[in-house]
C-alpha cells in the first residue's frame, strides 16, 4: 500500500489548518503525546526510546576510548549517526546513508555539540593521547512525522542515561575499574520543529502534514533560552518575520518539554 | 581547552582582516565562463573561489528519478581536494551531502518546477578554494548559472552569512572567524519576494543576537544581489551601435 | 498605475516591472498584484501587456512548428530526434515509410540513421508526452546539403523580419535557400561556399544586434558590400 496521501486529504489538512485546527484535534502549536523510556539496551552504555505520537526512534550510545582530535587535545569526541531503518517506512530503502539520514544526523549533532550538552573536558583521560569517544546512533524505527525532534529527544535521553566506565592509569597503562560514572552533561537542549502550511507555523508535523507543508524550520534551544542550532529544510521559504515567530514558539515549547521531563 | 586569548575584533571594532563589523569581503562575479554548460558562473568572495554550472532543463537519467508533473532540481556541492588547508579526500563527505541538500532546497523556491514536467536541471558547484562562507558564495554563483541557462526564475537567490565573534555580531565571517567565533548564521534570500530560502545556525546566540545576525545577513544579501544583477547584465550588455564608433 | 522600466530596458529575473492594471506577457509572472521578470531580457509594454524578450531561453515545442533536428537513435518503430529542447522528439516509422511497416523486413537505419539532419513539423505535444514529429509534408525530410547554424530561438522572429522582409532580403541577396527552424536551428543552402558564409554572417549579426535600431539598414549594407566581393571572386 503506497504511503502517498490523496489529494483530497491534503486539501482537507490545508483547509483545517487555515481554520487553526489539525486532523488529530491538536492545536497548531501542540506536540503529539511524547513517551520516553531509558536503559532498554543493556549492551549499550546508554539508550533511550522515544515515542512522538506514532513516530518511534531508538538511540543507543556506545562509549569507547580513542585519540582526541589534534586541535582539541583535551576534549572527548562525540559523533552522531542516524539510520532510516527500512522497516520504519515504505519509502526507506536499505543501503548507504542518503541525504535525508545525513541531514538528520548532522542536525541532531549540531544541537548537542553547539550547546556543549556534553562536558567534553571531563571525557579527557590523558591529554593529547586518550579520551572517551561517545558514539550516538539514532535508529528510526517508525516514521510518522517529525524525525528531527524525536531523534533529538532520543539522543539527549540516551546521553542522560549513559554511563562511562571507571578507569585508572597504572604504570602508564589504562586499566578499567569497577563501577561507572554518569556521562557529564552541562546542558539539555531541546529541538523544536515547525512546518509551514498556508503561511501557518505548525509544531511537530505529522507525516501527512509533512506532505502538505512546503518547508520546515528546526531550532535547538537550551535552558537559558539561547538558540544553539537552526536548520531550514524543504523547498519553500520563510519571511524574516515568520522566522522570528518560529524562534518565539521554539523557546516556549522547549521550556514546556524540559519541564515535562524534568531536564 | 584551546584558550585563544587573541581577540577577533579589537576595541575600535576592526577585525583581524581589517574589516569593520558590517563590512563584506571583496567580491567578484562572472557569468557564462564555461562553454559546455547551459549556464555558468564564477565567484570570488574573499579567498573563496567557486565555479557553478547548470545543465538543463533536459531529460533525466535515470528516467525513474523524473517526476511526471514537474521539473526536478539536482545539486552537487563538492570541494576540490586542494581547496582546503589539509588535503581533502575527493569522496563526498557528510558535510558535502548535507550542503548539497540544503543548497538544492534553497534554489528550488526560485524555479517554476511545474513548467517543464519530466525534465531535470543539474547544478554542479565546485569549490576550488575555501575560506569560510562557501555555501553562501556557492548559492550566489549557482543562481547566476541557472539564470544564464535561460531557466525561468522567480528571482535570483543570493547567499550571505553573519555571526558572532567575541561579543560582537558581524557580517560575512571568513574561515578563522567561523572556527574561533561564537556563532555562524548562513542565509540565502530572494530580495524581490522577501523570502529566506536557506537558514542554518551553529553556535550559541540569544534570540536578540540571532535576530540581529539574521537581519545583518539579509542586508548583506541585498548588497550582493546588486552585484549579481550587474554580473548577469554585463554578459548580455547591449552592443554599441556601429554608427557610434 | 505604475510601470517601473524604460522601453527596451535590460532586466534580470525577479526585477519588478509593473504594478496594478497590467497583464503579464512573455517571460513574466504575477505575484500579489506585481509583475516580475522571469528571464534576463529586454522589457517592453504592448498596450497593457508587459513582455520580456528573453536574451537567453530554450525552445519549448509547439504544435505546428517547423523545426530542424538531429536523429539520435534508431529504435524499434521509429527514431528519437534531438530538437534542442528539454524534450527529445519522436519520429514514427509509420510517418516516414509510405507503406505498412514490417519491423522484421524494414531496416530503419537505411532510411534515417543517427547523425542525420531532418526538417520536420511538430505533429503533437502535451505535458505528459514527448513531442511527435512528422515529415509527411512537402519541404520536410532528410537534409543532404547545406550548413547549419544555431540561433537563440527568441531571436528567430527578428531574423524573419516584418512579414518575412528580413529573411527574404537575405535569401535574395545571397541566392541561398534558408530554412529557419523555430527551435533555433537554421539551414543555409547555397550554390557556393561564399554565398552560404555571407548568409550565415548576416543571420549571426541579426542575432547579436537584434535589439538595436537601424539593423535592417546595416544588414542591407552588409549584404550589398559583400555581394560585390562574392561576385568578384566568382569572376576570378
Amino acid at each position: 500500500m503506497s504511503s502517498l496521501v490523496t489529494r483530497v486529504k491534503l486539501k482537507q489538512i490545508e483547509q483545517l489548518i487555515e481554520k487553526g485546527k489539525r486532523l488529530d484535534d491538536r492545536g497548531l502549536h501542540d506536540y503529539r503525546p511524547i513517551k520516553i523510556e531509558q536503559g532498554l539496551i543493556e549492551r549499550a552504555e546508554g539508550s533511550a526510546r522515544v515515542f512522538l505520537g506514532k513516530t518511534e526512534v531508538l538511540c543507543g550510545v556506545k562509549v569507547e576510548t580513542g585519540e582526541p582530535f589534534p586541535d582539541t587535545p583535551n576534549d572527548g569526541v562525540m559523533t552522531v549517526n542516524a539510520e532510516l531503518v527500512p522497516l520504519a517506512s515504505p519509502n526507506f530503502e536499505p543501503g548507504p546513508p542518503g541525504e535525508d539520514s545525513v541531514e538528520l544526523a548532522r542536525v541532531v549533532d549540531r544541537g548537542i555539540r553547539e550547546s556543549h550538552a556534553i562536558d567534553t573536558e571531563k571525557l579527557c583521560i590523558e591529554p593529547g593521547k586518550k579520551v572517551f569517544v561517545v558514539f550516538v546512533d539514532v535508529y528510526v524505527l517508525n516514521h510518522d512525522g517529525n524525525l528531527i525532534d524525536a531523534s533529538a529527544l532520543a539522543a539527549m535521553s540516551a546521553l542522560m542515561n549513559t554511563k562511562m566506565p571507571n578507569y585508572e592509569i597504572k604504570d602508564g597503562e589504562l586499566k578499567m575499574k569497577q563501577g561507572y560514572t554518569p556521562l557529564p552533561m552541562k546542558s539539555h537542549p531541546v529541538t523544536v520543529t515547525m512546518g509551514k502550511i498556508s503561511n501557518n507555523l505548525i509544531v511537530d508535523p505529522w507525516i501527512e502534514e509533512e506532505q502538505v507543508m512546503d518547508s520546515r524550520i528546526s531550532l535547538a534551544i537550551n535552558e537559558d533560552n539561547n538558540i544553539c542550532a537552526i536548520q531550514k529544510g524543504g523547498s519553500g521559504y520563510f519571511t524574516p518575520q515568520q522566522i522570528l515567530e518560529a524562534s518565539k514558539i521554539a523557546q516556549e515549547k522547549s521550556a514546556e518539554i524540559r519541564k515535562k521531563f524534568n531536564w | 581547552m584551546n584558550e585563544k586569548t587573541e581577540k577577533l575584533i579589537d576595541k575600535k571594532g576592526i577585525r583581524l582582516d581589517g574589516r569593520k563589523a558590517d563590512e563584506l569581503r571583496p567580491l567578484k562575479l562572472q557569468v557564462g565562463i564555461l562553454s559546455n554548460a547551459d549556464g555558468s558562473a564564477y565567484i570570488e568572495h574573499g579567498k573563496n573561489k567557486i565555479l557553478a554550472a547548470a545543465f538543463g532543463p533536459r531529460e533525466m537519467h535515470p528516467k525513474h528519478l523524473s517526476q511526471p508533473d514537474k521539473m526536478v532540481l539536482r545539486c552537487r556541492y563538492h570541494m576540490a581536494p586542494f581547496s582546503v588547508q589539509e588535503r581533502k579526500s575527493p569522496a563526498p563527505s557528510r558535510r558535502e551531502v548535507e550542503l548539497s541538500k540544503v543548497i538544492k532546497e534553497c534554489l528550488e523556491p526560485a524555479l517554476f518546477l511545474e513548467l517543464y514536467p519530466r525534465t531535470g536541471v543539474d547544478v554542479y558547484i565546485e569549490v576550488l578554494q575555501a575560506d569560510g562562507g562557501t555555501r553562501c558564495a556557492s548559492i550566489t554563483a549557482a543562481a547566476l548559472a541557472i539564470a544564464d541557462a535561460g531557466v525561468p526564475m522567480r528571482d535570483l537567490v543570493v547567499g550571505c552569512a553573519a555571526g558572532k565573534i567575541d561579543d560582537t555580531v558581524v557580517l560575512d565571517l571568513y574561515d578563522a572567524e567561523d572556527k574561533l567565533g561564537a556563532a555562524d548564521v548562513p542565509v540565502a534570500y530572494m530580495p524581490s519576494l522577501n523570502a529566506v530560502t536557506l537558514l542554518q545556525m551553529d553556535g550559541i546566540l540569544t534570540p536578540d543576537e540571532f535576530e540581529k545576525a539574521m537581519n545583518m545577513a539579509i542586508d548583506g544579501c541585498k548588497k550582493i544581489y546588486e552585484m549579481q544583477k550587474e554580473a548577469l547584465k554585463t554578459k548580455y550588455m547591449v552592443v554599441k551601435e556601429e554608427g557610434e564608433e | 498605475m505604475p510601470i517601473f522600466f524604460e522601453k527596451k530596458q535590460l532586466v534580470t529575473p525577479g526585477e519588478m516591472l509593473a504594478e496594478g492594471d497590467y497583464l503579464p506577457g512573455e517571460n513574466t509572472y504575477v505575484q500579489e498584484g506585481k509583475i516580475y521578470a522571469q528571464r534576463i531580457g529586454l522589457v517592453d509594454a504592448d498596450n497593457k501587456k508587459v513582455n520580456v524578450v528573453a536574451l537567453r531561453a530554450f525552445y519549448v515545442p509547439k504544435m505546428g512548428d517547423i523545426i530542424i533536428g538531429t536523429v539520435l537513435e534508431v529504435g524499434f518503430n521509429g527514431w528519437t530526434v534531438d530538437i534542442k529542447s528539454p524534450y527529445t522528439a519522436l519520429l514514427r516509422a509509420s510517418d516516414v515509410l509510405s507503406r505498412p511497416f514490417k519491423p522484421q523486413n524494414d531496416e530503419l537505419s537505411a532510411v534515417l540513421n543517427a547523425g542525420d539532419l531532418i526538417v520536420a513539423k511538430i505533429a503533437s505535444y502535451d505535458r505528459a508526452h514527448d513531442p511527435q514529429l512528422t515529415v509527411g509534408e512537402p519541404g520536410l525530410g532528410k537534409i543532404t546539403r547545406g550548413q547549419i547554424l544555431h540561433v537563440t530561438p527568441t531571436k528567430i522572429p527578428r531574423v524573419i523580419g516584418r512579414k518575412g522582409s528580413m529573411i527574404s532580403m537575405i535569401k535574395q541577396e545571397t541566392g541561398c535557400q534558408i530554412i529557419l527552424g523555430l527551435n533555433g536551428v537554421v539551414l543555409v543552402t547555397g550554390k557556393t561556399l561564399e554565398e552560404e558564409e555571407l548568409a550565415i554572417t548576416a543571420i549571426k549579426k541579426i542575432e547579436d544586434e537584434s535589439h538595436t535600431s537601424g539593423l535592417t539598414d546595416r544588414i542591407t549594407q552588409l549584404l550589398k558590400e559583400n555581394k560585390v566581393k562574392v561576385e568578384e571572386n566568382k569572376n576570378e
